[in-house]
């Protein structure tokens, strides 16, 4: 008799924390939300570029979603550089094939994946990319070959509108 | 705490503090029996109290004309320094206190390390002292991002994309830290919210950190128990009153040195040029009291090690107090572990050196060298020195050394007797 009565006291203290968490839970993730990109931010999701006078050997930089996007139109050699690469020899294998749709135009974010500085042009062993923060030097496809950064610099959504136009995002 | 039951004089007195007991704390506090023999590097307690009012009043009146904004910031916080009456003076107080606030605070650390007060029976005084020294990093970190100038701008960037380290949600942290997709006007709106709360939460802590400390009394440069109140100790008020005020008035000084003579010395050039998003500059090095982490976060070549490893050299202090198996406090009964303790100063400062250079060649060898011994120290070398070392027998009283040193009780008595 008595341990049946505890039973149900221990089924309501559970119930009780039970439905409290839910409550506690249930007020706190709004203001955690809070802080996640808001609907303005969001809004501001895609970029057109008018790429036309961009010339072989030559990179523009613009801004999309606040971070630096490359446009770089490479050189004949660049690309033979870039597509003469072994996979073996890359800390994150990918092929330029697929980070260059068309082989011309590189289209990356001007973000180093280590610590998100943006690396500078035409630098480093490999005659890509250096981060000056803290020396990972990409090739000219924009791929991670020495340094602390663990990816390649990552390639976005982007097509083609037109010959002359590029849409980001 | 103090053993006398206090009564106040007055019928109000009494009748208050009957009530609210605040004239018993405030005679416990003045009444406090501190050991007799503290040396200056006891008064840092003291200079951080100054250090944490100083920012917090020079923080209220800056955000009195500063503008949390992407657009504003950088012009607002010019505006402080050209048109604000002593807008230049408050600004460069703060800016310059907080390298002061962590100058002391190292220097209070040490003071721990070399006379052990961290162990028995003050580990939460100690490990309280740590949440405190990492707030104050972060409210550090995030004030240094409020003029939104470059090293702001990277700065922020690189501290914040350190949790991209962590897989799988590490890039879902970044995002919901930022608010947005890279670190823009939502993050300079938080950081302004946050950095006004720490010294807050910092000041609560003080408290509790005083609190835990009146428990045992102060640890000493002897590093032996002490009876309290007795012949070893002198109150608080005078005694420790008039040497704190004396060592804060020198640590003015310097202060002021700074403010007056060489305002902008310990920061960069660059964080005089507005954000810009499209551009890092050259040479990106955090505030001088990061560099020693920032070195070994640079020293290990995996972006996820390096973060453990910079995260750990800080928490790792957390542990002190076990990983010290040593029952001897003071470094001065300890002949092997004073040297440890020198080889373990260099060597920060070295990592605080190699931490300002380009992550390259020689340098970034010597920081690798001097991450493995900082670890080596706490996780090695301690353990095992507390049970192999040869320790100097210690003092029967911290009065026995002053008179003479004489390990016979009798002959110390009798020589005190004969002072009096």
């Amino acid at each position: 008799m008595s341990e049946k009565k505890t039973n149900r006291r221990d089924f309501l203290f559970t119930a009780t924390y039970a439905v409290g968490a839910v409550g506690v839970g249930a007020t706190i993730w709004p203001m955690i939300d809070q802080m996640n990109p808001d609907a303005s931010v969001k809004a501001l999701a895609s970029t057109e570029v008018d790429v036309s006078t961009v010339t072989p050997g030559k990179t523009i930089t613009v801004l999309w979603r606040g971070k630096p996007v490359f446009i770089r139109r490479r050189t004949q050699e660049e690309i033979t550089e870039a597509k003469s690469v072994k996979l073996e020899d890359l800390k994150d294998p990918e092929k330029d094939e697929d980070r260059a749709k068309n082989p011309e135009w590189l289209v990356m974010l001007g973000v180093c994946t280590h610590l998100g500085c943006v690396p500078l042009d035409q630098k480093g062993d490999y005659n890509g990319w250096f981060c000056p923060c803290h020396g990972s030097h990409y090739d000219t496809s924009g791929r991670i070959r020495k340094g602390p950064a663990p990816t390649n610099m990552e390639v976005p959504k982007y097509e083609f509108v037109n010959v002359n136009t590029i849409k980001i995002g | 705490m103090s053993d006398h039951e206090y009564t106040p004089k007055s019928k109000f007195g009494k009748w208050f503090n009957d009530r609210l007991p605040l004239l018993s704390l405030a005679s416990h506090l003045t009444d406090y029996p501190t050991p007799k023999n503290l040396n200056y590097w006891w008064t840092f307690g003291g200079i951080l109290t100054f250090c944490l009012i100083t920012q917090i009043v020079t923080g209220l009146t800056l955000a009195m004309h500063y503008i949390a904004h992407a657009d504003m910031a950088f012009e607002s916080v010019e505006h402080i320094m050209r048109d604000v009456n002593y807008g230049w003076l408050i600004r460069y107080i703060h800016a310059n206190g907080a390298s002061m606030f962590f100058l002391a605070v190292y220097i209070h650390i040490f003071r721990s390390l070399f006379y052990g007060s961290y162990k028995s029976p003050r580990e939460i005084i100690w490990i309280i002292g740590i949440i405190i020294y990492l707030l104050m990093m972060a409210a550090a970190f995030m004030g240094y991002v409020l003029p939104w100038g470059q090293m702001s701008f990277w700065g922020a960037t690189v501290i914040t994309n350190l949790f991209s380290a962590i897989p799988l949600v590490g890039e879902g942290i970044v995002t919901w830290l930022w608010g947005g997709y890279s670190v823009d006007n939502p993050t300079l709106t938080r950081f302004f919210t946050l950095h006004y709360l720490i010294p807050f939460l910092i000041l609560g802590l003080v408290v509790l950190h005083i609190w835990a400390l009146h428990v045992p009394g102060n640890n000493n440069p002897v590093g032996i128990d002490i009876k309290k109140p007795s012949k070893d100790t002198v109150p608080f008020h005078p005694y420790i009153v008039i040497k704190d005020g004396f060592a804060l008035l020198m640590f003015m000084i310097v202060f002021a040195f700074f403010v007056f003579y060489a305002p902008n010395i310990l920061g960069h050039a660059d964080n005089y040029i507005e954000a810009n998003p499209l551009v890092t500059p050259a040479h990106i090095v955090p505030e001088w009291y990061l560099l020693p982490f920032y070195a070994i976060l640079r020293s290990v070549p995996d972006k996820l090690l390096g973060v453990i490893a910079m995260l750990s050299a800080i928490l790792i202090l957390a542990a002190l107090p076990w990983l010290d198996t040593s029952k001897i406090r003071s470094a001065v009964f300890r002949p092997l572990y004073k040297q440890f303790y020198w080889i373990l100063v260099a060597d920060v400062l070295i990592l605080g050196y190699v931490g300002a250079m380009p992550a390259e060649g020689l340098y970034l060898l010597i920081a690798r060298v001097a991450t493995a011994y900082y670890f080596l120290h706490f996780l090695v070398i301690l353990p095992v020195l507390g049970l192999k070392e040869k320790t100097i027998p210690l003092p029967l009283s911290i009065t026995e050394p002053v008179m003479g040193g004489s390990p016979n009780i009798a002959m110390a008595k009798k020589k005190e007797s004969k002072i009096e």
